[in-house]
Formats: structure tokens, C-alpha cells, sequence
């Protein structure tokens, strides 16, 4: 392709190729803190449907190794966005080595919190203000279980952000570098932030899992312990590659729910989801 | 008169949870989760052939069941059958 960059998130490593300049140049300038991969596990293609498109109209497709047949193209001013969907779709569909769990995490003393729930349940704003307060971020979209060890592999990609929570982030992390702001996507108003160094520089520093929260905003303050076997059918519902990975994900998975305490935290704003967070965390020592 | 046992012990990995037990099986790759009487069932079923009126008398002493239903007992050998993890012998 005509531009090119590699870039490795945790233990996976990226190419990304383009039909215009723009988006790898972007993708360069977000990513420049993070290391290149010696030989990427996946690609990600970003072509026009036809030649003149390139100019005319721009719209990107997104290829690669995997691919969803019949997925929209994008304008090129979201060209950023068609980086990250293509990069997380290789993630989705292709990745072998660990039990990937859309969950964000964070870790603290080697311990990793894990979160997950729906997309707006606010697993990526909670675990980006978390990065705020002195928590490692492990990732805002995927953590990656190792079936060998158990333990939670980060994949601290940029942190995408969306709509209301955009201008929370830009207030806990005044000091955040910033991607563009990526308006009328399909989800909405979109900008990501660069995690921020300490996240990138351990990002090959795995933590042992401790406790998994299904938080869910906008509903007043609530709490219940999750049992075990509901964490487990969430989980094979929140994980893209649980059936690919077959007898050694039904291992990872069960060993994990078993392990670690589970609660579903219902909130009606950020400081109250921060407040029963670190209770919570701090009740397991 | 059927003849009921569960897939070989090799093939199934059982792992009680809470109220709940997980079955992967591995000739399919699918994971069950199952509720109570069915790992009592594949328990009374392992190693050995059993009627459906025996495995309810089994399941009955093994767990002081005070009413067996026999039809709810032979709605759940079908499904259990149908997905592999008893064979109809």
C-alpha cells in the first residue's frame, strides 16, 4: 500500500496500510511512544473502493487479515476511527493466543481490576479516570487472559471516547494528548486519548486478575455480588474468540471466575462509580 | 425399553460453580451450564446403563427426591441425548 506503519499494543503487533496519507499520519503521531513489533500479527488494510475514490469523496474501507463482509465505510476524516475498528476487528476475530475479554482493566500492586458490560455501561471512562488516579491502565476495550497463566495481559490501545465522556476525560486529564475530534460517527462524537506513559511503558507487565465489576451507568447507586456462573455466561458473551479457543478457554475462563469476587455496580455519575471502585478494592485486602 | 449412559468420561469436563455446573464437552467444543438434576444424572449415568424408570429410582435414593417426575426425568434424558453428553444405548 501506499502508506504504512507498524505499531505493537501489548504483545500484538500491527501493520497498518493505507491508500492516503493522512491516517497513518495520524496513527504515527498518537502511537509514536509505543515500540514497533518485529513481525506484526496482523494487518490492517485501509483502501478506497475505486481508484478516483482516493480523491473523489473519499470513503475508507477497512481490510485485513479479518475481515466483516458487508462493514460501512467511513469518510477519511475518520480515517483514525477506520484504524482503531480495523485494528480492533483483527483483535475480534483473529486473535489465538489469549481469551480476549471486552472488558477494560486497570491494575494496582500487580492486581488487575477488570470491567465489562455493554458499550455506555462506561468501562473505558471509568478505567481512563482510573489512569487519572494513580492506577495503571491495562486497556479501555480488551484485556487479554493467558490460558498457560491466568494472568490479565494489557492491551492499552488509544482510549476512545465518546460523547459526554470526552469532556470528562478532558477534564481529569488536562495534561492528555488528544487525537481528532471525530464527529457524526456511528456512535456518535468520538476522540481518543493516548494513554498515558506509565500505561505504555509496562504494557508488557501482566497483572494477576482480582476482581471483576459490571458496572452500569445511569441508574442510582446500586450493588450485588455477581455469582460465579454469571460471571462465566457474561463473559463467553463478552469474549469474541471463547469458542475458537475451545478446551484451554473453558479453562481460563472457569479459573478465572472462580478466582476472583464479581460485583455488578449500578451509578448515577462518575464520582460515585470512582467511590465504590476503590471500596470495594480496598475490602479485598 | 431404552437404554440410557453418558458420554465417556474422557469427553466431558465437569466443573461445578455455585447453584450452577459447567459441562464442556469435548466431542462438540460446546460449554453447558446446567442446572440440578443434570450432573446428578450424567453421575448416575457414568459407567453405567440404566433405564429411564432406573435412573429415576437411582436419582431418587441418591437424592431424596420425595417426588420424582418421571416425564420431567425423560424430557431431560431427550435433551441431554440430543446433545450428546448421554448416549442411548
Amino acid at each position: 500500500m501506499r502508506h504504512s506503519t507498524m505499531l505493537r499494543i501489548g504483545p500484538v503487533g500491527f501493520r497498518v496500510g493505507s491508500d492516503w496519507r493522512a491516517p497513518v499520519a495520524t496513527l504515527n503521531e498518537l502511537y509514536r511512544d509505543y515500540p514497533q513489533p518485529d513481525i506484526p500479527d496482523f494487518n490492517v488494510r485501509l483502501f478506497a473502493a475505486r481508484p478516483w475514490r482516493r480523491w473523489v469523496r473519499p470513503s475508507v474501507h477497512i481490510a485485513g487479515d479479518f475481515v466483516l463482509p458487508e462493514s460501512a465505510p467511513l469518510p477519511l476524516a475518520q480515517g483514525l476511527l477506520a484504524a482503531e475498528m480495523g485494528m480492533n476487528l483483527q483483535m475480534a476475530l483473529g486473535q489465538r493466543r489469549y481469551l480476549l475479554l471486552h472488558a477494560s482493566g486497570v491494575e494496582r500492586d500487580g492486581k488487575a481490576l477488570l470491567m465489562t458490560g455493554e458499550s455506555g455501561a462506561g468501562k473505558s471512562t471509568l478505567a481512563a479516570l482510573l489512569m487519572t488516579r494513580g492506577w495503571r491502565l491495562l486497556g479501555d476495550e480488551f484485556v487479554l487472559i493467558d490460558p498457560a497463566t491466568g494472568m490479565a495481559h494489557g492491551f492499552p490501545r488509544l482510549i476512545s471516547l465518546k460523547n459526554e465522556a470526552i469532556a470528562v476525560m478532558a477534564r481529569a486529564a488536562p495534561e492528555g494528548r488528544w487525537g481528532p475530534m471525530l464527529t457524526d460517527t456511528p456512535k456518535g462524537t468520538i476522540r481518543h486519548l493516548v494513554p498515558d506513559a506509565r500505561a505504555i511503558a509496562a504494557m508488557d507487565r501482566p497483572a494477576r486478575p482480582a476482581l471483576l465489576l459490571f458496572p452500569n451507568f445511569g441508574f442510582d447507586a446500586a450493588e450485588r455480588t455477581v455469582p460465579a456462573s454469571e460471571c462465566f455466561v457474561r463473559l463467553t458473551q463478552a469474549s469474541t474468540n471463547y469458542v475458537a479457543l475451545a478446551e484451554p478457554g473453558f479453562d481460563a475462563l472457569a479459573t478465572l471466575v472462580r478466582s476472583i469476587p464479581a460485583r455488578a455496580i449500578d451509578y448515577p455519575d462518575t464520582t460515585s462509580a470512582l467511590a465504590s471502585v476503590e471500596r470495594l478494592w480496598d475490602a479485598l485486602a | 425399553m431404552h437404554r440410557y449412559r453418558a458420554a465417556p468420561a474422557a469427553t466431558l469436563r465437569i466443573e461445578p460453580l455455585d447453584s450452577l455446573t459447567l459441562i464442556y464437552h469435548r466431542t462438540s467444543g460446546i460449554t453447558h451450564v446446567v442446572d440440578s438434576p443434570v450432573p446428578e444424572l450424567i453421575a448416575a449415568l457414568d459407567n453405567q446403563t440404566l433405564t429411564l424408570d432406573e435412573a429415576l429410582a437411582a436419582l431418587a435414593a441418591a437424592h431424596d427426591l420425595i417426588d420424582p417426575d418421571r416425564a420431567a426425568l425423560a424430557a431431560r434424558l431427550g435433551e441431554l441425548t440430543q446433545a450428546g453428553l448421554v448416549e442411548q444405548v
